[in-house]
């Protein structure tokens, strides 16, 4: 009983820290938006659409837990990865600047953020994306079937 | 720890530190901008900048504005006011930040009619006319032109004096001077070099007294 228990202590942490995640990056981008004022190209916007709603559906798979949240999250964040995984590829300069679909205002490849000397806004977002697919693939293999 | 109280404590932590972010953002932004104000006043205002108001006066009011802004049309007669209830002691600067496609249009017709010495009336007409030639942030640059006789414009003269390539380096020196100091929005207004860090009417005001109060 008290296995079960803290299997379903440590299944309810993995979607906390989920929420955790879509929390921070969520505040981020709204820092880097409303406060640093960067407005945020089209790709990004694309991004925070995926992430946002994380922070609510994750929070109402939390009480009580509903396993189901996999079903519902995994598309967002996965979807959010894939353009996360895409702006990436722009930023660093795998794909050509000229294939990026951003209008003339906001550059989807110009850097406005580096810090540590490594860490740029597309980066952040895709290892957040990246931490999220990760942990619910994680609690979908550990939960039965 | 209950479930409930650790992400409520989360939440409440997170929140926390965003403010604490906002914060520190902040007030480093305008210590990085008074340090260039005190070093390199020229940023601020430049020799061919267009002012209004007393040379002795001892409050400078900066404004990054844009022709096509509605805001800064909705912000004129405020700053306007603001002048007027303390006569001698502020000198608006105008410099140009015109992020509307095709805004500079509008900034090289301003710049001809200082040539006629009728600038400040045509900078009044274009922004009372702006919800026609400008609505929903569409400027359409052949609607102002019916609009410009009321200011007491040769039309003929403008049209030669627009296209003087010194307007474009202007506008070019204006929108570098403008990344330099973060504007990126318009209005953006400094003044005495103190970037008004939160936005609207009496943020605005009370930021204009403090320096008046600081300096009579």
């Amino acid at each position: 009983m008290t296995n079960l228990d803290q299997a379903s202590h440590s299944n309810w942490t993995i979607i906390f820290i989920c929420w955790i995640v879509a929390v921070v990056s969520t505040l981020g981008s709204l820092f880097f938006s409303e406060i640093m004022e960067f407005s945020p190209c089209t790709l990004c916007w694309y991004q925070r659409i995926f992430m946002f709603p994380l922070v609510l559906i994750l929070l109402v798979g939390l009480f009580p837990f509903d396993k189901s949240i996999i079903k519902y999250a995994l598309p967002l964040a996965l979807a959010g990865w894939g353009f996360a995984f895409y702006h990436y590829l722009l930023y660093s300069g795998f794909i050509p600047e000229s294939l990026q679909p951003c209008n003339q205002g906001v550059s989807c490849s110009e850097t406005y953020v580096d810090l540590f000397g490594f860490l740029t806004i597309p980066m952040l977002s895709l290892i957040s994306f990246s931490t999220v697919v990760a942990l619910l693939f994680i609690l979908k293999r550990r939960l039965p079937k | 720890m209950k479930k409930q109280n650790i992400v409520l404590f989360s939440s409440i932590f997170l929140i926390l530190l965003f403010a604490l972010g906002v914060y520190m953002y902040k007030s480093q932004q305008a210590k990085k901008i008074g340090f260039m104000a005190r070093e390199n006043a020229s940023i601020f205002v430049r020799e061919y900048s267009q002012t209004l108001g007393s040379d002795d006066a001892k409050v400078y009011l900066v404004e990054f504005s844009d022709p096509a802004c509605e805001t800064c049309s909705a912000f004129h007669p405020f700053v306007k006011k603001l002048m007027a209830v303390n006569p001698g002691k502020i000198k608006l600067v105008v410099r140009y930040a015109p992020f509307h496609d095709g805004a500079d249009y509008f900034v090289k017709i301003l710049e001809a009619a200082r040539k006629q010495n009728k600038y400040w009336e045509t900078l009044e007409v274009m922004y009372k006319t702006q919800r026609y030639w400008a609505s929903h942030h569409k400027p359409q640059p052949q609607l102002i032109w019916k609009f410009l006789p009321s200011a007491g414009l040769d039309l003929e003269k403008i049209r030669n004096d627009m296209n003087d390539p010194e307007i474009v380096k202007l506008i070019k020196q204006d929108l570098a001077d403008a990344k330099t100091l973060n504007v990126r929005k318009t209005p953006g207004f400094f003044v005495n070099g103190k970037p008004l860090t939160s936005f609207g009417y009496n943020q605005l005001q009370k930021l204009v007294e403090a320096e008046i109060n600081e300096n009579y």
